[in-house]
């Protein structure tokens, strides 16, 4: 490993031009344009499973450029949780709420202008941004760097603390979403013998159901 | 490889997102395009890593922690939209605006809240 | 002499007034004694302060009550003859008025209140009397002033009754504005608001606008004495209950205007066009109100008329430069006036009208009152001035300064010198009072004639007079049992005024009886005068008396006409339906200030409620305007939130690049 100094990466102006492409870069446009295309058809289709699907190949393709950028691991981690459970997660969640399988035609809010003069203008700003100050930064990709090997190396050697603050956000999160998912008439107190008074119902008039905690994915179903 | 490359994408994929947040109707779809932007920085995140060579890693890492916090996120999120749709039977982020003027999301309250008790 | 009396004697009513106020809710027994005794008791103490004083001396006190930074005002005290005599006439009047109203409205129910009022009233007319400093007489005079208000509005259930205290108190505060300027020219001029330095000052010619100030104190002579500009108020303020019309709007608030003016006769001497003012205005006053009072068919409102007139008498001697005469005239006329205004107050009470026509139709009203019936003759004559009544030395002694003064040998008693008078006031004066002197034995004549000899024959019924329409409406509670018509408290006071009303003149025959008490002078009449005098009050008798006769036996040729036989029609001819008005002398007024002050405020109103209105609620208007665009913008969508935060970042990115 050289020094952090040394990891400033090459600076010559004139050395690589943009009329040249290597092998790399050629790939990596490619798959560029892929997922953006994939991440516009996305965000714009009217059939909302497909979004999610497209949503598969942008996500696809990003692991792709991952690994043209040498974090292999990273790659396969994005395959791993993107698509294997986020997206599966996105999709139940699609399910869940019922959305509609096939085009609805209201799939875009009202707001659709507003957002693309908004999307354009940012992404006017920050292309321009990005392009004015990095137009001469060249990477020099050398393969290694991203390796399990290497990962494994630097996360548990400087990254130890965040790792393991991290399982422990991951584990309240899912704490966090089991109490969601539950039927919140299930937190009321019981009303206790004794303390009933005439003509004056504790709790919910739901009083079966409030007794019995219903999961949330059988909830809707019950309702339904 | 030019640094530009990786950096345009993610500007670019950021904004699709930006748009996709800003236009969806669907509380999932919302969710989704979240993800996006989310992708978006951890490309920039392992482009500069690349081209800064650091010694710890410092963007591999953060990629890897925004992984994690993006899974916690979807899975926090959805939990809450359906806790949204079981009270409301709506998924759409447009009609939740109880936050608004009471004179103007009054009817809707009115209308959406005996079905919230029934459920 | 202890100094404790004197001051005592404004401070009794004072005290009484307090007493009567706070308990006389809570315990209505207390009221009679409460407003009776510290009011007699303040009358005992003026005799015996008159009597300790003596005649021909005169007696300063005076402490300093506050530091002004110019003139000093001070607690004085200032007794001579002349506040000695007035501080006895307010006494004897105030307690048999006290005496009287507690017959006169025993049913009433603010009866603590009304004699809590008199008894104030009285403190401060002490207060006028005894100050020695012109700043507490103008506070004795405000109170005056404001007790006069509440007592006219005592039935203030009554529309007239509010107008009249209104009308009362404006019209006076009018004129006590220029008087307060006055009053402090004065005292800048003379360098102190005592009264002795003033009259200092003024005898050694040190005041530099002597003119300005006559003519400024005018003003509030003018108001307080119902004079000619001003007399307005006087007629109307008759909605009162009759004793405060004896007391206040007869024999003594209107009368401190003279008082005023005669102790600053020195001030009063060094200007002559104030004089020749003072004279025309008396003279208008006399005349003008004569032929009122000629033409009213309100008793008291007669009394009121004749009153104004008479006040015009007193500023005749004033403007003719004899104060002695003037202060003369004022007490006999206190005394008289009052016991007229109480029998009328008997009369109205036996009559239930104030109507002097519809009493004429009333067969028996003079064997219902008899004690009022004579003592009203008696005060009626003491108003003509027939020998030997108070009235005819007074008025004696008024006629001859008025012809002294057209001699230009005015009988200024040594206030000044005899050449200050002009001529032009003295002739103006001897000429309006002998024309007044008529005038008025016919009024009187009228009035004791219309009101108890009337031809009761011809009406069918008494009480069908009330339903008159057009009479005058009497809002005093009225005691129904004809046998009470007189009841002692009401009845016996009169006499005790018949006494000096008959007597009280005769005082004035030896120079050292009344006069020493005075300036020195002689008040005895002279041959000339008295013929003058005498002889046209007996021919305005005489013509009132035939053009009864003839009024009479017109209507009896008539078929038992409506119209009661009214000398005072026949008399004035076209001029009557004028003098009944008082010669709209009120409709000018009301036409010339009030109609503009109305009209102005309702432009003000107008302007507040359209104009300023406007800009307040156009205010409160765009505000919630501005308001709703703003809620337009809460949709509650968080979307567009979101969309105007990220428009909003994506500017200050870009300014912040565009600017660096």
């Amino acid at each position: 490993m050289s020094t952090l100094l040394a990891a400033t990466g090459s600076l010559e102006p004139a050395a690589r031009s943009f009329l040249s492409p290597t092998g790399a870069e050629v790939v990596f446009l490619l798959v560029g344009l892929a997922v953006l295309g994939a991440a516009v058809v996305s965000v714009t289709t009217k059939q909302l499973v497909h979004a999610a699907l497209w949503l598969v190949v942008a996500l696809g393709g990003l692991a792709v450029e991952f690994l043209l950028l040498t974090a292999e691991f990273i790659a396969w981690v994005q395959v791993l949780i993107y698509l294997g459970s986020v997206v599966v997660l996105v999709l139940f969640g699609l399910m869940l709420t019922r959305a509609p399988i096939g085009r609805s035609p209201d799939a875009d809010s009202g707001n659709r202008w507003a957002a693309l003069l908004v999307a354009l203008a940012a992404a006017g700003t920050l292309v321009t941004l990005v392009a004015d100050a990095f137009r001469t930064s060249w990477i020099d990709l050398t393969a290694g760097g991203g390796s399990t090997r290497a990962t494994g190396e630097y996360l548990f050697r400087h990254w130890v603390l965040p790792f393991e603050a991290l399982s422990v956000l991951l584990l309240a999160a899912l704490v966090g979403a089991i109490v969601l998912s539950r039927s919140t008439s299930g937190r009321l107190p019981r009303p206790r013998a004794g303390k009933l008074r005439a003509g004056k119902p504790v709790g919910r008039p739901a009083a079966p159901a409030a007794t019995v905690p219903s999961t949330a994915p059988t909830a809707p179903a019950q309702e339904r | 490889m030019h640094l530009v490359y990786p950096a345009v994408l993610a500007a670019l994929l950021f904004c699709v997102g930006v748009y996709g947040v800003l236009a969806r109707r669907n509380v999932v779809l919302v969710l989704m395009s979240v993800e996006l932007m989310l992708n978006a920085v951890n490309l920039n995140l392992v482009a500069f890593d690349a081209w800064l060579r650091d010694a710890v890693h410092a963007g591999q890492a953060l990629t890897l922690f925004t992984v994690t916090v993006a899974a916690a996120e979807i899975g926090l999120g959805l939990a809450i939209v359906l806790l949204v749709f079981r009270t409301r039977r709506t998924a759409d982020v447009d009609r939740l605006t109880l936050l608004g003027d009471p004179s103007e999301a009054a009817p809707e309250a009115a209308a959406t809240e005996p079905e919230g008790r029934a459920a | 002499m202890n100094l404790a009396l004197p001051l005592l004697v404004p401070a009794l009513p004072a005290l009484g007034a307090a007493a009567g106020l706070a308990t006389g809710k809570k315990y209505p027994g207390l009221a009679r004694p409460l407003a009776v005794l510290p009011v007699a008791a303040s009358a005992v103490l003026a005799v015996v302060v008159a009597l300790q004083l003596g005649t021909g001396q005169s007696l300063d006190a005076a402490t300093r009550l506050t530091p002004t930074g110019g003139p000093d005002i001070s607690l004085a005290l200032h007794l001579d003859g002349f506040s000695v005599l007035i501080s006895l006439l307010v006494g004897l009047v105030a307690t048999l008025v006290q005496i009287y109203s507690t017959a006169y409205l025993k049913d009433d129910p603010r009866y603590p209140s009304y004699a809590a009022l008199v008894s104030l009233f009285t403190a401060a007319m002490f207060l006028v009397v005894y100050s020695g400093d012109l700043i507490v007489l103008l506070v004795g005079w405000e109170i005056m002033g404001i007790c006069s208000y509440f007592l006219i509005g005592h039935h203030w259930e009554t529309e007239d009754a509010r107008s009249a205290s209104l009308k009362a108190f404006l019209v006076t505060k009018l004129g006590d504005v220029p008087f307060l300027f006055g009053i402090f020219v004065l005292g800048a001029d003379a360098g102190s608001f005592r009264i002795t330095d003033v009259l200092a000052a003024a005898t050694e010619g040190r005041l530099g606008h002597p003119t300005l100030i006559a003519l400024l104190l005018l003003g509030g002579v003018a108001g307080k004495s119902a004079q000619f500009p001003l007399h307005t108020w006087l007629p109307d303020a008759m909605a009162g209950p009759t004793p405060v019309s004896a007391l206040i709007h007869a024999a003594t608030m209107v009368a401190a205007g003279i008082y005023l003016v005669a102790r600053l006769m020195p001030v009063f001497l060094l200007s002559s066009a104030a004089l020749v003012v003072l004279a025309v205005m008396a003279a208008v006053t006399m005349i003008g109100s004569a032929l009122c009072a000629l033409a009213q068919d309100d008793l008291k409102r007669v009394l009121a008329y004749s009153t104004v007139g008479q006040l015009g008498y007193m500023a005749g001697a004033l403007a003719s430069g004899d104060r002695d005469s003037a202060v003369f005239y004022l007490v006999g006329h206190g005394v008289f006036k009052a016991l007229l205004f109480l029998t009328a107050g008997v009369v109205i009470h036996a009559a239930h009208t104030n109507s002097i026509s519809a009493m004429s139709r009333m067969p028996d009203l003079r064997k219902r009152v008899p004690d009022a019936y004579w003592a009203m003759g008696i005060g009626l004559v003491a108003l003509m001035g027939l020998p030997p009544f108070t009235g005819f030395f007074s008025k004696e002694s008024v006629l001859t300064a008025a012809e002294h003064a057209a001699h230009g040998e005015a009988l200024t008693r040594g206030a000044g010198p005899a050449s200050a008078v002009p001529e032009a006031a003295g002739w103006i004066v001897l000429v309006a009072a002998c024309l007044t002197a008529l005038l008025t034995a016919a009024y009187s004549t009228r009035l004791w004639l219309v009101a108890f000899h009337g031809r009761a024959a011809a009406a069918p019924a008494a009480g069908a007079a009330a339903a008159e329409a057009g009479a005058p409406y009497s809002p005093e509670i009225d005691e129904a049992d004809p046998a009470t018509a007189e009841p002692p408290a009401m009845r016996w006071p009169l006499w005790v005024l018949a006494v000096p009303t008959m007597a009280f003149g005769l005082l004035g025959l030896r120079d050292n009886w009344l006069p020493s008490l005075l300036d020195g002078g002689s008040l005895r009449p002279t041959l000339a005068t008295t013929v003058t005098g005498t002889g046209l009050a007996l021919a305005g008798i005489l013509i009132a008396y035939a053009a009864w006769r003839a009024a009479g036996a017109r209507q009896a040729a008539a078929t038992a006409g409506t119209a009661p036989a009214d000398p005072g029609r026949l008399l004035l001819g076209p001029v009557h339906r004028f003098a009944q008005h008082g010669f709209g002398v009120d409709r000018l007024y009301s036409a010339l200030f009030v109609r503009p002050t109305a009209a102005a405020a309702r432009l003000v109103t107008f302007l507040d409620r359209e104009v300023v209105e406007t800009y307040v609620r156009g205010a409160g208007n765009g505000a919630n305007a501005l308001g709703w665009l703003v809620r337009r913008a809460q949709t509650g969508n968080a979307q567009s939130y979101l969309s105007a935060l990220l428009a909003g970042a994506v500017l200050l990115a870009v300014l912040v690049a565009v600017g660096t």
